[in-house]
This record gives C-alpha cells, sequence and structure tokens, in this order.
C-alpha cells in the first residue's frame, strides 16, 4: 500500500503461478547457496580463504526467492549474505571460489573480497563494505533505466544495520521523489555485527520507514521462499509498471556470526537453536516440494547430487588457479593513464639516479639560462 | 568573438556538451528553475527539460552515488554542489565508492563532480574552502582547477568526456571577475597539463586558481620593482599532477615559491616540494618556500579573511627572500 506499511497475505497470485519446476529451481539456487558456503568454511578452515567468510545460513530464502522475481534485464545488488541472489543472477561457483582464494583470474583479479563483484551484463553490481552506499547506486542505475525509457527494473539488498545510514536515507528519498523503478529490500535478520535491531532503531518495524518515505511498504515471512518472492515480485512489477519504489522487510534470522570468526558471545542462549530446529528455510522448501508439489526424495537427491558434483568441479578449477602477478595491481586506477608507474624503489633507484645534477651543486648553469 | 566570464564559459561548455552527447545530464541542487546558486546552469533546463536538468533533494550521498550508477550505465551525469565544501557530505560516496569503481570492479565513473569554491569573498567558514587536498590523496579522482575562463569552458569539456570521475572546482572570486574570448570551435584543454601564466628566469610560482592572478600580479611588481624575471605556472590539474611542467621550471629558474589558498598542513604545496626534492634536488639553489592559507577555518569578516589568505604582498616578500638566498 502507497505510504502505508502492510504485511503480505501468506502466499499471493504470484507465487501460485510458479510452476513445480521453477519450485525446484529456487530449491536447487537454496542448496547451492548452503552447500556452496559449507565448501567455502571447509576451505577457509584449510586457510585456503585469505580472507573472512561470511555465511547467510538461515537467510537463503531472501536472497534466492527475492531475486527470483527478476527478469534478466534488471539489475540487482547484492548485500555479503546475498551470495544466492548472485548464482541466481549468474554469478558462478567458480568465480566466488576465485573471489574467495584471490586468484588472479578472479572477477576481481584479486583486488577485492568475497562476493564483492559484479558484471553489469549479468545484471548485478557488486557492493562495497560501506552500508547503505548501493541504495544511491541503484538510484542512478535505475534512473538511467527511466531516462532511456527502458523496462528494466532493479533491486538493492540492506540490511538492519544499513537503515540507519545516512546513504540509505538519502538513496531511498532520492528514488522515491524521482519515481524510480528501484525495489529496496530490507533483510531483518536481528542483528548488525553484534547490534540488535533494537539498538539499530526505535521504530516497531523497518517497513514502517516506508510511511516516511512515501512508497509502498510490506513486510513477508523471509524464511517461506514462496512468500519471498511473492512480495518481491508484486513489488518489482509494480516498478515496471511505474509505480515507483517499495520498501520490502524480509523477516529472517542470522544464524552464522557476522564473519567467520564472531563467536557470537553476545546472542541469548538457545536462540540460534531454535531458529536451526522450529524455522529454517531449507528444510521448509523441501517440506512445501514434498507436501504441496509431491516432490520424490530421489528427486530432492538428485538436485543435491548435482550440486555436489558442480561445486566439487568449480573447486578444483579455482584451487588450480594462479595468484595474481604483483604488478598487476598497477593496471586500471583510471582509463587513462591506463597503469601508474611502480615507485622508484620497486625500479632499482634508475628514475631517481637521471635526474641528478651533472654540474654537481650550487651552479645556474643548468643550460636554460 | 566576444569576450566571456569565467562562469559564462563554464556554461558554454556545459550548454555545448548536452548538444554534443545525449548521454549528459546535470544533477543538483536547486539546478533547474532556479538556474543554480550562481546561475551556472541557468538556461539548460529551458533548452533541455526536466529529464536531463534534474533538480534533487539535499543529498550529496545520493546525488552522487546516483551518478555513478547512472555512469556505470553508460551516462555522462554533471552533478552540482551548491558550494564545493558540500563535498565533505560525499566524502564516502567518492573516495570509497566512485574513485574504486574501476579498479576494484572495472565499473567506469564517468563523471563531473562540479561547483563554486575558494575564499576571498566573505563567505565564511562554509563557502569558501579548498578542500581539493583529501581528494587529491585519493587514486582513483581527477580534481581541475581552472584559473582562466579559457581553461574553464576546455577543462569543463574534457571533464565532461573523461572516462573517469573529475571533480571540477570552480572559483568563485572567478567567475564574474576573470573574462576571455573562447577559441573557435571545439575547445577542449588536456587534464593533466600545466600552463605558463608568464614566462620568466629568476624564480618560479608554482600556483593554480585565483592565486594564479595574485602570483601574475606579484611577478609584475617584482619586475618593476626588483627586476625580478618571474615565471607563474598554473597547475590548472591537480591530479594527475604535470611532474615534467614542475620539473622543467625548476630546472629552469632553480629557485621555487609554491602558492596556495588552501590551508598549509596537507596541502599540495608539501606533495609538490617533495616531489621536487625527490627528483630536482640538485637543481635548487634555495629551498622550496610555500606561501599559503593559515590552518585555520576561514573566517567572515573582512580583516580576518585578508590575514589568514595569502595576499599579493605575502607572496612578494616570501619571492624577494627566496631572490636573496
Amino acid at each position: 500500500m502507497k505510504g502505508k506499511s502492510s504485511k503480505a497475505a501468506a502466499v499471493g497470485s504470484a507465487a501460485a503461478q510458479l510452476t513445480r519446476a521453477q519450485k525446484l529451481e529456487l530449491y536447487y539456487w537454496m542448496r547451492m547457496t548452503r552447500t556452496l558456503e559449507e565448501r567455502l568454511v571447509a576451505l577457509y578452515r584449510q586457510t585456503k580463504v585469505v580472507g573472512g567468510l561470511f555465511r547467510s545460513l538461515g537467510q537463503e530464502a531472501d536472497a534466492v526467492g527475492a531475486c527470483y522475481a527478476l527478469e534478466r534485464r534488471d539489475i540487482m545488488s547484492p548485500l555479503i549474505r546475498n551470495m544466492g541472489a548472485m548464482l541466481v543472477k549468474g554469478a558462478t561457483p567458480v568465480e566466488i571460489l576465485k573471489q574467495y582464494m584471490a586468484k588472479g583470474d578472479s572477477p576481481t583479479r584479486g583486488r577485492e573480497l568475497n562476493i564483492h563483484f559484479g558484471d553489469t551484463e549479468r545484471g548485478f553490481i557488486g557492493q562495497i563494505s560501506p552500508l547503505g552506499d548501493m541504495v544511491p547506486v541503484m538510484a542512478g542505475v535505475t534512473m538511467t533505466f527511466k531516462m532511456r525509457g527502458q523496462d528494466r527494473v532493479g533491486l538493492v539488498f540492506v540490511g538492519d544495520g544499513a537503515t540507519s545510514t545516512g546513504a540509505f536515507h538519502e538513496g531511498i528519498n532520492f528514488a522515491a521523489v524521482q519515481k524510480l523503478p528501484l525495489v529496496v529490500v530490507v533483510e531483518n535478520n536481528g542483528y548488525a555485527y553484534s547490534t540488535p535491531t533494537h539498538k539499530q532503531t526505535a521504530a516497531a518495524q523497518f517497513v514502517d520507514k516506508a510511511i516516511g518515505y512515501g512508497v509502498y511498504g510490506e513486510q513477508a515471512d523471509g524464511n517461506d521462499v514462496l512468500a519471498v518472492y511473492d512480495v518481491t515480485k508484486r513489488a518489482v512489477d509494480r516498478a515496471r509498471a511505474g509505480g515507483g519504489v517499495s520498501l520490502i522487510e524480509l523477516m529472517t534470522y542470522r544464524r552464522k556470526g557476522h564473519a567467520e570468526h564472531d563467536s557470537q558471545s553476545y546472542v541469548p542462549e538457545g536462540e540460534i537453536e531454535r531458529w536451526a530446529a522450529e524455522n529454517d528455510p531449507f528444510d521448509r522448501c523441501a517440506a512445501m516440494l514434498r507436501d504441496r508439489e509431491g516432490v520424490s526424495p530421489d528427486e530432492i537427491a538428485a538436485i543435491d547430487a548435482r550440486v555436489h558434483q558442480e561445486i566439487d568441479a568449480a573447486t578444483d578449477i579455482a584451487e588450480a588457479s594462479p595468484p595474481p602477478e604483483a604488478l598487476d595491481a598497477l593496471i586500471g586506477v583510471y582509463g587513462e593513464p591506463a597503469a601508474e608507474k611502480p615507485l622508484w624503489f620497486r625500479e632499482g633507484g634508475a628514475a631517481l639516479t637521471e635526474h641528478e645534477r651533472a654540474q654537481g651543486w650550487g651552479t645556474y648553469d643548468t643550460g636554460h639560462v | 568573438m566576444a569576450e566571456i566570464t569565467y562562469l559564462e564559459a563554464i556554461r558554454e561548455a556545459l550548454f555545448e556538451e548536452m548538444a554534443r552527447d545525449e548521454n549528459v545530464f546535470m544533477l543538483g541542487e536547486d539546478i533547474g528553475a532556479f538556474g543554480g546558486a550562481f546561475k551556472v546552469t541557468e538556461g539548460l533546463l529551458a533548452k533541455y527539460g526536466e529529464a536531463r536538468v534534474i533538480d534533487s533533494p539535499i543529498s550529496e550521498i545520493a546525488i552522487v552515488g546516483a551518478a555513478a550508477g547512472a555512469g556505470h550505465m553508460g551516462m555522462r551525469p554533471v552533478v552540482e554542489m551548491q558550494f564545493i565544501d558540500f563535498l565533505a557530505n560525499a566524502y564516502d560516496m567518492l573516495t570509497n565508492y566512485v574513485a574504486t569503481a574501476r579498479y576494484r570492479a572495472f565499473l567506469p565513473c564517468p563523471m563531473v563532480v562540479r561547483g563554486p569554491s575558494g575564499g576571498y569573498v566573505r563567505g565564511g567558514p562554509f563557502h569558501s574552502q579548498n578542500p581539493e587536498a583529501g581528494f587529491i590523496h585519493t587514486p582513483g579522482l581527477k580534481v581541475v582547477y581552472p584559473a582562466t575562463a579559457e581553461d574553464a569552458k576546455g577543462l569543463m569539456k574534457a571533464a565532461i568526456r573523461d572516462d573517469d570521475c573529475v571533480l571540477f572546482f570552480e572559483h568563485k572570486y572567478l567567475y564574474r571577475r576573470i573574462k576571455g574570448v573562447m577559441p573557435a570551435g571545439d575547445h577542449v584543454v588536456p587534464i593533466g597539463k600545466a600552463r605558463t601564466a608568464r614566462g620568466g628566469e629568476d624564480l618560479s610560482i608554482i600556483t593554480y586558481a585565483a592565486t594564479v592572478h595574485k602570483a601574475v600580479e606579484a611577478a609584475e611588481q617584482l619586475q618593476r620593482e626588483d627586476g625580478l624575471s618571474v615565471e607563474v605556472i598554473d597547475l590548472r590539474t591537480l591530479a594527475p599532477l604535470d611532474d615534467q611542467a614542475i620539473f622543467d621550471t625548476v630546472k629552469k629558474t632553480n629557485r621555487v615559491l609554491i602558492v596556495h589558498e588552501d590551508t598549509r598542513t596537507g596541502g599540495i604545496a608539501g606533495e609538490i616540494t617533495a616531489r621536487i626534492n625527490e627528483s630536482c634536488f640538485a637543481y635548487l639553489d634555495a629551498p622550496v618556500l610555500r606561501v599559503t592559507a593559515h590552518d585555520i577555518p576561514l573566517p567572515y569578516a573582512p580583516p580576518l579573511e585578508d590575514f589568514v589568505l595569502p595576499q599579493v604582498p605575502d607572496i612578494v616578500l616570501a619571492a624577494r627572500r627566496l631572490a636573496a638566498w
């Protein structure tokens, strides 16, 4: 509802139109997300992951379900727990593995960490670490769609923490005023690093912020992949039809720490276990397929096996890739010049001595005068 | 061709580039119907319409970020900061997002962030700043700061055509005080090239923006009163610095004074001095001297502002000291 926040109906018409095959595809992407992250944990423990590792355990339905509502021509910007959305948009396991292992032929050639990468052709733009910044950037992307009269939509993921930033506020307000075809997904997973939601905002719920911005607001069960798809599809359709910005709050729970190093000492005892036992998006998706679509255990097992096989093959390729060449660090800060020069102490001092004055100290005789 | 002001020269560049390339558009606060706080964008809305001349909310983060996003998609946005002091509001977006985008993600940001800069206008602490040093320090950004009307036009056209983000500082003291005759045709001044504002043999003043005019005035006084031949180098582009032009003038005169309106500590004069030390120390017959603003937030009252900012007598004094070394 415009200017009003509302809870979405259980499962609406958009999700009802999904075919059995499409629902199996949703399962495939969720399976891929979870299993690929488990593989990354194994590589992390072998010290093959160079930096930190970020999990989306328990949030896979948000990333996959929301991104599944986009068309190929649409553009999405993920957050650190939206690897699943990137997979749906065409990022490959081998790219993600190479990124984490800082390989020379990774999508960023070893310049950026983890899933901070993108491809505008496939329709995803990589995030940066300062949170909220992608909201203004995606406002600019969708402003271009509007200026060019293109039938394209943008979707940007943020977390509960990012809603406290100036960039989030300025970006969604700007997009709202310009009536841009942008969907802002606020993934409320209970924690921003160690900070619980109640220390992030005094609002009763994030979806209420839609009222202040004059945009559509809807909230959905983020652990129900069909509900996520449904609420997002409605917002995407509305944006495509010229209805402007929507703010969607997806209610979920972060079962792992901010990153692998995080002990989660700040989480009340039993909270994580309760979510894992009672409200796991992956279990719920599997149950939905079994109970509502009559999917057999064999069919599920076949998908699981396919995912494992793909990740094994990707791991072999990624591990065999070489690290970047050091001099590659100097390339591409600007379009022009194409590369920076190494500093003199990396060139054996030649650059310094060539400027020495032959005549020595204290004379004006330089040939110029 | 008639003379036009520095401000009109910038406007002329904007009109010409919008006509040349439909991907060029304007984004900023009060730039459309009102024509901008200084009227730089006046007339653009009437000619190009609301789709290409966009009045924005007071949101520097949003307009810089949106320009980056549009740039990724092939547009060439020109963003106005109502005062360049407000670049600070967009500092994260410029330094963390825009400056790194090409390097970390191969995403170009062909955008210009332009706005009125500088003091000598009784603007007080938030309408007089010269915050260029913070951005020169950031790899991935280009920074230009013209001193003449001809360069204001030619550099603006180059900035709009550049495939990276260019911060375009417009000195508001020069807006209506400086005039020039625009060269005929498609007048583009390359980014990264300094200009010899005045030739000389005895010592060099390296400077940019409004202090170019103060340096030239000082040089004429020194010629008249001391018989000194002073060369004045107008950097025009601050990132990337034209090292060759700097080293050439050092080797020619062997005495260097660097003048800027920005504050002293961490200002670009320190960087230029370091480069001269590293690359042509043996050509120096005297230490490199600086005349800069004091390290003070810029005050409003004329006696205070005049004291804090570099003036012609300060430059003359420093040049005499340098010549007598």
